[in-house]
C-alpha cells in the first residue's frame, strides 16, 4: 500500500505543478485562458509531443534517441520532395513513416547488434539525418502543398484539430501497447534489468530494436504534421526537438535508468512543456532566456528522479 | 569487563510498519569471533547497519572500549575502528588492489601527486601477514572472490579497525577458501581483533566462533557460548520451531533419460564435459568457484558458444542456438546472481513470474491478463511466497521469496530440465527447506534436475547422483549411496584426479 501511495504522489505532484503554472499564467496573462489559445498550446504540443511518446518506450528500455529533431528532418524533406513530384497523398504518409521507421531501425540494429550504446548510435543518425536532408533539400525550403494533404496540419475534425487527434490516438494506443500487451512488459522489463530477460529466453534485442522503430515512427508521424502544418519542409525542421522531447518525458516522470514511467506521465509532461513555452510568449520572455528555463527544468526534473530512486 | 570492546544496550529501531529490533543488546569481547545469526528478516542487517552508522537506532546506546557513542555516522565509526566487510564486496572493480586500500587518503608528495612507491611497500607489509599472492598493482576485478575478501580485510585493517563485521563471508568461497579465511580470522584474533561473524552457514559457525547470538522478528532470543549448543538447538531457536529436517529428501521413481551431454567443451572455460540427467532425478555438480560449474551450465544454456560436443534432449540431438532457443527446447536456468541474472527488482512479482510465459498467454501480442493473474495467484499459493500481493515490487521481498519468485517464472514454463545454480545461496534455513521441497516436486512431475552447488551438505543429501568438476572436467561421478564429504572433497581438490577418468556415463547410465 505504501507503494500505491508513493506512486500516486508522484503522479500527482506532476498534476499539481501543471496546475500551479496554469493558475499563475491565467493570472498574469488575460490572452491564455481562452479556448484559442489553449487549443493553439495542445496543437503546439502535438507534434513533440508524439515523438515523447516514442521516445517514451525509447527510455523505458533504459535507452536515449537523440535523433528524433533530425529524422524529423529527413521525414518531412522526403514527404515534401513526393508531394511536389505529384504523388498520392496515402503513399506519401505511408512514405514518410517508412523513412522514420527507417531510420529508427537502422539505430536499433547497430545498438543490438554491434553493441554501441544508444547515446552515441542516435547522436550519429543525428548528424546522418540532418545531412541526407540537407543533401535532398539543397539547403532550400520545399513548400507549397495540395489543401488537401494541408488538412493533416490544418483541419478539423468535431471541432478538433487534426494534430491533437493524431495525438490522442497515439497516447492511447501507446498506453494500450504499454499496459496491455507482451512488448509493453517486456520493455519495462529490459530497462528494469535487460540480463534477466535475456535469461528467461527473450529475444530482447528484437523488442530493443522495435522500441527505435516505435521511436523513428512517431518522427515521421510529426513530420507529417508539421510540414503540412508550416506547408514548407525546412532543411533544418526539428532542429533542437530532441531537447523539448526528451524533457516532456523526464518531466512526466519516467527513469532515464530505465523501467520507470508511463504515457500518461509523458502527455502530462508535453503538455507541461507547451504550456510553459506558451505561457514565456505570453508573458514577453525573451526566446534566449527562454532557452535557460527549459534547460534548468530538465535538470531539476532529473533531480527529482534521482530523489526518487533514492527512496527506493 | 574492561575486555568489553563493544557493547550495544537496548536498541530498537522500526521502519515504516515494521519493527525491525526490539530492545536488543549486544556485546563483543576483544579478540573473540561473535556469530550472529537469524533467518532474513530477523534484523542482523539492521543491527550491523546501527553499528555502521548507517542507520540510528530509535533508542539504545552503543558503547566502544568503555565510552559511550555520542557522534554517529559512517565516518564516526570507521574512526571509531569499526569496519564492515558486506557480503556484496564495496571494492572499485576497475582500480588496483593498492587503490582501492588507500582510497581517499593515498599517500601524497609534495604538490599533490600520489606517492605510488610508498603506497604499493605499504600495501605490500599490510598483506604480508594474510600470506597470500597478491600483486598491490593487481586490477581488483582479476582477483578471485576469496582474494576480493582479503583485499578487505587488509583495507579494513589499514584503517586501524579493531572491530569487524564481516557479513556472509564464506558465501562466495568453497573448501580450502574457506580454511584459509578461518586461518587469517584465527591470526586477526591473535592480533586482538574482535569480530562479528554473520553467516547462513551453521555447520562452520562452530569451527569459527566462540559465541553466538540469535536473533528472531528483531527479538534478541539469547547469547552463549558455542560449546553449549548444538547446530540443531541453533536452528530451533532461529525459526522458533523445530524443523523435522533440514533436507526434505523423498524417493522418486527415476524415468527415462531426459538430458544428455556429451563431449561438451568451450576452450578456457571446460573440457570434454559428459553427464546425463534422467525424469525424476536431481544431479548435483559440485566444485570449487571457479573449477567450471557455472560455465558448463551456462554453456548447455546457450549462453557461451561451445566448441564441441553434442546436447541431447529427450534422446534426440538438438542445436542450440542462443538462450532463446535453449529455452524454447525445454532447458531452464535459475542463475547464481538473484538480483542481476533471476530478477527485475523494479517490476512487480507478477511481471517477473509471468515472463516466460508471455508468448504462450498471449493473443496478437496482447496478454490474456486475467489467465496470467490466475495463474499467478496460484503460484504464490502453493509456493508459499510471502509478498502483500502480485503487485508488489520483487525489490521489498527478502531473498528467499526473491528466488521463489524466479523459481515460479520457470515453473509457469513448464520446461523439461532445470538448472539450478545455487539455489540457496544467501537464503536462511526455513526457506531452504521449502525450495528443497519445490525442486523434488518439479522432479515428481518427471523433470530432470541439474544443482550447482558449493554446499557440500545440500549436495550430498538433495542429489541423487554427484557430478565433481576439477579445471573443467567432470573427475568422478558417484552415486548418491557412495559419496561421503570427505572423498567428495579430495576430488573437488583435484587431489585425486587421475583415478577419475572412467566414463562418467557408463556410471550413469547404471546406476
Amino acid at each position: 500500500m505504501k507503494v500505491k501511495f508513493v506512486e500516486t504522489l508522484k503522479n500527482y505532484g506532476i498534476i499539481l505543478a501543471f496546475f500551479i503554472i496554469l493558475v499563475v499564467l491565467s493570472i498574469f496573462s488575460p490572452v491564455f485562458l481562452t479556448v484559442n489559445n489553449i487549443i493553439n498550446v495542445i496543437r503546439q504540443t502535438s507534434i513533440y509531443g508524439i515523438m515523447a511518446v516514442g521516445m517514451t518506450f525509447v527510455i523505458l528500455t533504459g535507452g536515449i534517441d537523440l535523433s528524433v529533431g533530425s529524422v524529423l528532418g529527413v521525414s518531412g524533406a522526403i514527404c515534401a520532395g513526393m508531394l511536389k513530384a505529384g504523388n498520392p497523398i496515402i503513399l506519401v504518409i505511408i512514405a514518410t513513416l517508412g523513412v522514420g521507421i527507417a531510420c529508427g531501425f537502422a539505430s536499433g540494429i547497430f545498438i543490438t547488434k554491434a553493441r554501441i550504446t544508444p547515446f552515441v548510435v542516435t547522436l550519429g543518425m543525428m548528424s546522418i539525418a540532418r545531412g541526407l536532408t540537407l543533401i535532398y533539400t539543397k539547403g532550400y525550403p520545399i513548400s507549397g502543398f495540395s489543401p488537401a494533404f494541408r488538412l493533416i496540419g490544418g483541419g478539423y475534425v468535431l471541432g478538433l484539430p487534426i494534430p491533437i487527434i493524431i495525438f490522442l490516438v497515439i497516447v492511447i494506443i501507446a498506453y494500450i501497447v504499454l499496459t496491455q500487451t507482451k512488448l509493453g512488459r517486456y520493455t519495462y522489463a529490459i530497462g528494469g534489468n535487460e540480463e534477466t530477460v535475456r535469461l528467461s529466453g527473450i529475444n530482447s534485442n528484437f523488442y530493443k530494436t522495435l522500441v527505435y522503430v516505435i521511436s523513428g515512427a512517431t518522427a515521421g508521424f510529426s513530420a507529417l504534421i508539421l510540414t503540412s502544418r508550416l506547408n514548407s519542409a525546412e532543411p533544418v525542421a526539428g532542429t533542437g526537438y530532441e531537447l523539448d522531447v526528451i524533457a516532456a518525458v523526464v518531466i512526466g516522470g519516467a527513469s532515464l535508468n530505465g523501467g520507470r514511467g508511463s504515457v500518461w506521465g509523458t502527455f502530462i509532461g508535453s503538455l507541461l512543456i507547451g504550456v510553459i513555452n506558451n505561457g514565456m510568449n505570453l508573458l514577453g520572455i525573451s526566446p534566449y532566456f527562454q532557452q535557460v528555463v527549459k534547460g534548468l527544468i530538465i535538470i531539476g526534473a532529473v533531480w527529482l528522479d534521482q530523489l526518487r530512486a533514492k527512496e527506493d | 569487563m574492561d575486555d568489553i570492546v563493544l557493547s550495544m544496550k537496548g536498541i530498537s529501531k522500526s521502519f515504516p510498519g515494521v519493527q525491525a529490533l526490539k530492545s536488543v543488546d549486544f556485546d563483543l569481547k576483544k579478540g573473540e569471533v561473535h556469530a550472529l545469526v537469524g533467518e532474513n528478516g530477523a534484523g542482523k542487517s539492521t543491527l550491523m547497519k546501527i553499528l555502521s552508522g548507517l542507520y540510528r537506532a530509535d533508542e539504545g546506546e552503543i558503547w566502544l572500549k568503555g565510552k559511550k557513542i555520542t557522534t554517529r555516522g559512517i565516518k564516526a565509526m570507521i574512526n571509531a575502528g569499526v569496519s564492515v566487510i558486506y557480503q556484496e564486496l564495496n571494492l572499485i572493480r576497475q582500480l588496483s588492489v593498492a587503490e582501492n586500500i588507500f582510497i581517499g587518503r593515498e599517500p601524497m608528495l609534495p604538490g599533490g601527486f600520489i606517492d605510488w612507491k610508498k603506497m604499493y611497500s605499504d600495501v605490500h607489509t599490510l598483506l604480508k601477514p594474510f600470506n597470500v599472492d597478491i600483486n598491490p598493482r593487481t586490477k581488483v576485478y582479476m582477483l578471485s572472490p576469496a582474494y576480493q575478501q582479503v583485499v578487505e580485510i587488509a583495507k579494513a585493517l589499514s584503517l586501524k579497525s579493531d572491530i569487524l563485521v564481516m557479513d556472509e563471508p564464506t558465501a562466495p568461497l568453497t573448501g580450502n577458501e574457506v580454511d584459509k579465511l578461518f586461518e587469517i580470522i584465527h591470526n586477526l584474533k591473535k592480533s586482538e581483533v574482535s569480530i562479528i561473524y554473520i553467516s547462513h552457514r551453521l555447520e562452520e559457525i562452530p569451527k569459527v566462533a566462540e559465541r553466538v547470538t540469535i536473533l528472531r522478528d528483531g527479538e534478541k532470543i539469547l547469547t552463549k557460548p558455542l560449546a553449549e549448543l548444538t547446530t540443531a538447538e541453533i536452528i530451533k531457536h532461529m525459526v522458533g520451531r523445530t524443523l523435522t529436517e533440514q533436507y526434505p529428501k523423498i524417493s522418486i521413481p527415476i524415468g527415462e533419460e531426459v538430458l544428455r551431454i556429451e563431449g561438451l567443451s568451450k576452450k578456457g572455460y571446460c573440457t570434454d564435459v559428459s553427464f546425463s540427467v534422467r525424469k525424476g532425478e536431481i544431479v548435483g555438480f559440485t566444485g570449487l568457484v571457479g573449477a567450471g560449474r557455472t560455465e558448463i551450465m551456462q554453456t548447455i544454456y546457450g549462453r557461451m558458444k561451445k566448441d564441441a560436443g553434442r546436447i541431447y534432449i529427450d534422446g534426440k540431438e538438438e542445436h542450440i542456438r542462443g538462450v532463446c532457443d535453449a529455452v524454447r527446447k525445454g532447458i531452464g536456468l535459475i542463475p547464481e546472481e538473484r538480483k542481476h541474472q533471476g530478477l527485475v527488482l523494479g517490476l512487480s512479482v507478477q511481471d517477473n513470474a509471468t515472463m516466460t510465459i508471455l508468448d504462450k498467454e498471449s493473443v496478437f501480442g496482447f496478454l490474456k491478463q486475467k489467465k496470467l493473474s490466475a495463474l499467478v495467484g496460484k503460484m504464490i499459493e502453493t509456493m508459499n511466497i510471502k509478498t502483500p500481493s502480485a503487485r508488489q515490487l520483487v525489490r521489498y521481498l527478502s531473498g528467499g521469496n526473491q528466488q521463489k519468485v524466479i523459481l515460479a517464472k520457470w515453473f509457469l514454463h513448464n520446461c523439461k530440465v532445470y538448472i539450478f545454480d545455487e539455489p540457496t545461496r544467501g537464503i536462511d534455513v526455513g526457506a531452504k527447506v521449502e525450495i528443497y521441497k519445490l525442486m523434488q516436486n518439479l522432479a515428481k512431475d518427471g523433470a530432470g534436475v541439474v544443482m550447482v552447488s558449493s554446499e557440500l551438505p545440500e549436495v550430498l543429501n538433495m542429489s541423487d547422483r554427484i557430478e565433481v568438476v576439477f579445471g573443467g572436467r567432470i573427475v568422478k561421478e558417484f552415486r548418491r549411496d557412495e559419496a561421503d564429504s570427505e572423498t567428495v572433497m579430495e576430488y573437488a581438490l583435484g587431489l585425486r584426479e587421475n583415478a577419475s577418468q572412467q566414463t562418467p556415463l557408463e556410471a550413469g547410465a547404471e546406476s
